[in-house]
């Protein structure tokens, strides 16, 4: 058996109750960081949290050595923890899929997402996101300009944007901030000649005691220090009055938004 | 003699004056009289004393060029001719004639508006001849004729006046007709050389005359008394009624163009980017008032200045202090020395003028063939593309290890010095693959680690250099990302030769407007729709998008080609490069969000994809071929014909009139210690050249053998991927 575990937001206390049960009674437990990290503890931490030992997963053994896991479930109860909520990273899909073709019975274990928490945080309406989109760092002077194209469409139809930025694989780089995916996302909007640009929401840490959440012009969000990672931005479309309101309330936006 | 400072200032002077600046290379078969030219020169033109000049190869100065006795760097100089009461600033490249350093020649001749093609009067019109004809025309570089040692003709061959002449005409008219063949246009636009109107001279640099048919009328010295002086030894009294570099620079000063008329002419073929650009205006007319757009050709150590880089100047001035973008480096480099060659010494000036031909200190990070620009991507110079590859390699270790790092800068250094050196690195033992244009070329290279950069080195016996290609078409293979969310389906076939041939001339640029980038593929056999896939070409080969609307692909596409560049840079039969594989990207499946088709992801499926389709499509290793020219007394015809038939070679051509000459073919493999064998073969008496001409299948019989030794000297595993390794 195989059992996807959600760790949700920022540390070990994040995880539910029925979440907790499996881990402890589970006969091995594989943990995966490289879709989504949880900032607030490390492995250790985890390990002393829930008593068990952890064995963490790099990329490749996900990707390209999944038998090693599917093997392992076929005799034993496993568990995989990961960030957030498991079936979110379209690499879970691919190994639970991976899983039940080899005849063994998966099961999700659901945390709490990003991708909710965020609208929560910033008091918006979940029916009125479009699709989201990472903001991915250069290669080699590269820049993918989809979630740019992705934020142009969503405002056609009035949507808003959820991005999730960069976490890069290698560890020792730094997650991107809400300036640099700002600053990205300007880069096109100025080499194109448009300007789709105007308010942003930032949050960063969230899950956590200092996080922290604002919303304003992006010429001001840029300047904002948001402290340590990990970040996500929101560039909202029309904003339906109960949004504004929030977004005055729980993000400190300006108080312009109002009169729109 | 007029002082060295006098010419420092007449030097200073005329790089100013744009119309009386002659930017000149000499060019020729191997041993036809460059540097003797060169010499003579320069003592001509009171830069180097006359003793100096000619027998003892002044500008062979190199202890390797006095030993060998041949050029191996091209060198530049200038110097001051006068010319109808006016002085003219020449600025000479003196060019290597070896095959093995040719790319010396290509590359000199970026920085020239004109080339004097050196013919020895005796050998004639040569293989080399008609290479460095191509070269020059290729950059729309002006060719003149000098046919050169004259003298031998009458003292050693021993021709009468009649035949003489008749001699001398039929070399104008052999090199005239290679002009034809290779640009008909230029050809027939006036590029042609003509005796009568004096763009070809005739003479003996080494006696030092010339003649022309413009100077007869004034110096009185016509064929006639070119033949009598000769006759009677008295070619001393020769040389001072018509000496040498009068009528050659007489010669260049009014055939060849000045920068400001050449550089109109030049950049179409050179320079690929917006025509209608304020960089294509300035550098069009020559402007020194536009923005700075320099190409480096050149690049020596000095012991002083760390690296001379030596280019030409197209557009702007240099002072001084400059920061420019090096192409391809995301850096800027500031110019420490701005100078310009006087003799064959550096001279430090203030400002440099567009036109020149400068020698720049403080570009480190420029290599041969960058170009040096304050325009904000400045679309790059024509990458100076080199007639022939490197066929041989040699594997390089330190003495003693702890030179290791050493070895490491200094082989950076030489391919930075010199293009057609590639310097590869055996992960497996660590050992530095070094590969170059021939035996020669890796001897000497070696020998400058050891001597000028004073690494001592341990060389391996010379191996060939293969290539891989294929016989016929495979696939669609699907290639699928690590993460699996993606998906490539790629199929692959040979090219047709003469696509290959297009491609390896280097007249194909996926920098030229798509419509003439078409119209080249398409006129050489490639249909339209094919013609419209291509969206890029490397080392020969080319790689095609036949998919169409696929979201996010455009995106994508970057990685997908770093995969196809990654497989030409060594194919699954032994990691040779590639050449001549048409690579089609049939349909793509992409993930929705960037993250998921990142480089990680990306860059190994295109790969497997094409390694796969690649051994699918019955790969082949090909092996490089040489022509080769052997000419000897009549005697020697069996022993000659033996020494090339025992080493897989095929004869074209047997001539018998005088000595008996023999060309034809043979794999590069089998030529090693051919100087040693020919020697022994014909007791010393034998002429002999050869060039690279491409690469050829190997043999099927030696094929298992050939890529098992490579793979094992590689540190391979010994068998050879499936498909299934791969997808
Ligand atoms: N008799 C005679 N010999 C000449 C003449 N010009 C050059 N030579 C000789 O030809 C040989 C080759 O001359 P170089 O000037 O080294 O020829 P090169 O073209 O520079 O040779 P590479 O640079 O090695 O290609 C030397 O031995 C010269 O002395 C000439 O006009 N007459
Ligand atoms: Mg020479």
């Amino acid at each position: 058996m195989l059992t996807f575990v959600g760790l949700g937001l920022y540390d070990e206390k994040d995880i539910s109750l029925k979440g907790l049960c499996a881990v402890k009674n589970s006969d091995y437990v594989f943990a995966e960081f490289y879709t989504s990290r949880l900032m607030g503890i490390d492995i250790k931490g985890l390990e002393k949290f829930y008593g068990k030992d952890i064995h963490e997963l790099k990329r490749e053994d996900v990707e390209i050595h999944a038998e090693k896991i599917i093997e392992k479930a076929k005799r034993d109860d496993v568990c995989l923890l990961c960030g957030g909520d498991p079936m979110m990273a379209t690499t879970h899909v691919d190994l639970r899929m991976r899983a039940e073709d080899a005849g063994v019975e998966t099961k999700i274990i659901h945390g709490s997402s990003i991708q909710t928490a965020a609208i929560g945080i910033c008091g918006l309406q979940n029916y009125k996101f479009g699709r989201s989109s990472t903001i991915a760092r250069p290669y080699k002077d590269k820049v993918p300009e989809t979630p740019y194209d992705v934020l142009k469409n969503n405002l056609k139809n009035n949507l808003h944007t959820l991005f999730f930025l960069d976490l890069s694989e290698d560890l020792s780089e730094a997650p991107m901030t809400i300036r640099e995916g700002l600053e990205i996302l300007l880069n096109i909007q100025e080499r194109r000649r448009e300007e789709i640009l105007d308010i942003g929401i930032g949050i960063a840490r969230a899950g956590s005691e200092d996080m922290e959440v604002k919303a304003d012009f992006i010429e001001d969000l840029m300047e904002y220090n948001f402290g340590p990672p990990l970040h996500i931005l929101i560039i909202p479309a029309k904003l339906h009055f109960m949004e504004a309101e929030a977004l005055v309330k729980f993000a400190r936006g300006p108080k312009e938004i109002l009169e729109r | 003699m007029v002082s060295r400072r006098e010419m420092v200032e007449k030097v200073k002077k005329l790089m100013d004056k744009t119309e009386r600046i002659r930017n000149i290379g000499i060019v020729a078969h191997i041993d036809h009289g460059k540097t003797t030219l060169t010499d003579n020169l320069l003592a001509g033109a009171g830069m180097i004393s006359e003793d100096l000049a000619g027998k003892m190869l002044f500008m062979d100065y190199d202890e390797e060029e006095q030993e060998r006795g041949i050029t191996i760097n091209a060198a530049n100089v200038s110097m001051v001719h006068e010319y109808n009461g006016e002085d003219y600033l020449i600025n000479l490249i003196d060019t290597p004639g070896h095959v093995d350093f040719g790319g010396d020649v290509t590359r000199a001749m970026r920085a020239v508006d004109g080339s004097v093609v050196v013919i020895d009067a005796v050998e004639g019109v040569m293989p080399q001849t008609e290479t460095v004809l191509r070269q020059s025309l290729k950059e729309n570089v002006k060719p003149l004729f000098f046919v050169n040692k004259v003298d031998r003709l009458i003292n050693e061959l021993k021709i009468d006046k009649k035949d003489m002449q008749k001699r001398l005409a039929k070399v104008i008219e052999e090199g005239n007709d290679l002009i034809k063949e290779i640009n008909r246009d230029k050809y027939e636009s006036g590029w042609r050389v003509n005796p009568t109107d004096g763009s070809v001279a005739f003479g003996s640099a080494l006696y030092n005359w010339a003649i022309s048919v413009t100077t007869m009328d004034e110096t009185g010295v016509g064929f006639n008394e070119v033949y009598d002086y000769c006759k009677s030894g008295k070619m001393k009294e020769l040389a001072e009624r018509s000496p040498l570099h009068e009528v050659v620079f007489d010669m260049v000063i009014e055939h060849l163009p000045n920068p400001l008329e050449a550089q109109k002419i030049r950049l179409p073929a050179i320079w690929h980017g917006d025509m209608e650009s304020e960089a294509a205006r300035s550098m069009i007319e020559c402007d020194r008032t536009g923005p700075v757009a320099l190409m480096v050709t050149k690049i020596l150590p000095d012991p002083h200045a760390g690296e001379v880089a030596t280019g030409r100047l197209f557009s702007g001035t240099l002072k001084r202090g400059m920061e420019f973008n090096i192409s391809g480096i995301n850096r800027r480099n500031r110019v420490q020395q701005v100078g310009v060659y006087m003799g064959p010494d550096r001279i430090e000036v203030e400002e440099i003028p567009a036109g020149n031909i400068v020698a720049l200190t403080g570009l480190k990070d420029a290599i041969v063939g960058s170009t040096v620009s304050n325009i904000e991507d400045v679309v790059p110079f024509e990458e100076i593309k080199h007639v022939s590859e490197p066929v041989v390699t040699v594997a390089v270790e330190a003495k003693n290890m702890k030179d290791l790092p050493k070895l490491i800068e200094v082989l950076r250094r030489i391919s930075k010095e010199d293009p057609t050196i590639q310097v590869e690195i055996n992960e497996e033992s660590g050992e530095h693959l070094v590969s170059g244009m021939g035996e020669l070329h890796l001897e000497v290279t070696a020998h400058k680690i050891e001597k000028e950069k004073k690494v001592p080195i341990i060389t391996s016996e010379p191996i060939v250099v293969y290539r891989e290609g294929v016989l016929s078409k495979a696939g669609p293979t699907e290639g699928v990302s690590p993460n699996r969310h993606n998906r490539f389906y790629i199929e692959v076939e040979p090219l047709q030769e003469p696509i290959i041939e297009l491609l390896k001339s280097g007249s194909f640029s996926m920098r030229l407007p798509e419509i003439e980038r078409r119209n080249l593929l398409m006129d050489a056999g490639f249909d339209k729709g094919g013609a419209k896939a291509v969206v890029d070409e490397y080392r020969s080969n080319l790689f095609l998008n036949m998919t169409k609307g696929i979201q996010y692909l455009p995106e994508t596409m970057e990685l997908i080609l770093e995969g196809f560049k990654e497989v030409i840079r060594g194919g699954p039969l032994a990691k040779e490069p590639c050449q001549g594989i048409k690579v089609k990207l049939v349909d793509v499946k992409l993930h929705e969000d960037t993250i998921h088709r990142g480089p990680a992801q990306v860059i190994p499926a295109a790969r497997n994809a094409i390694y796969a389709a690649i051994l699918m499509a019955k790969p082949v290793l090909l092996e490089p071929i040489q022509k080769v020219f052997i000419s000897a007394p009549k005697d020697y015809m069996g022993n000659v014909t033996r020494e090339l038939q025992g080493r897989r070679g095929q004869i074209s051509d047997i001539q018998t009139e005088g000595d008996v000459v023999v060309k034809g073919t043979a794999p590069v493999a089998e030529m090693f210690g051919f100087a040693g064998d020919i020697r022994s073969a014909t007791e010393g008496r034998a002429l002999w050249n050869t060039e690279n001409v491409g690469f050829q299948a190997l043999p099927q019989s030696l094929r298992a053998d050939v890529v098992l030794g490579i793979r094992r000297r590689k540190g391979l595993k010994e068998k050879v991927p499936e498909p299934s390794d791969y997808i």
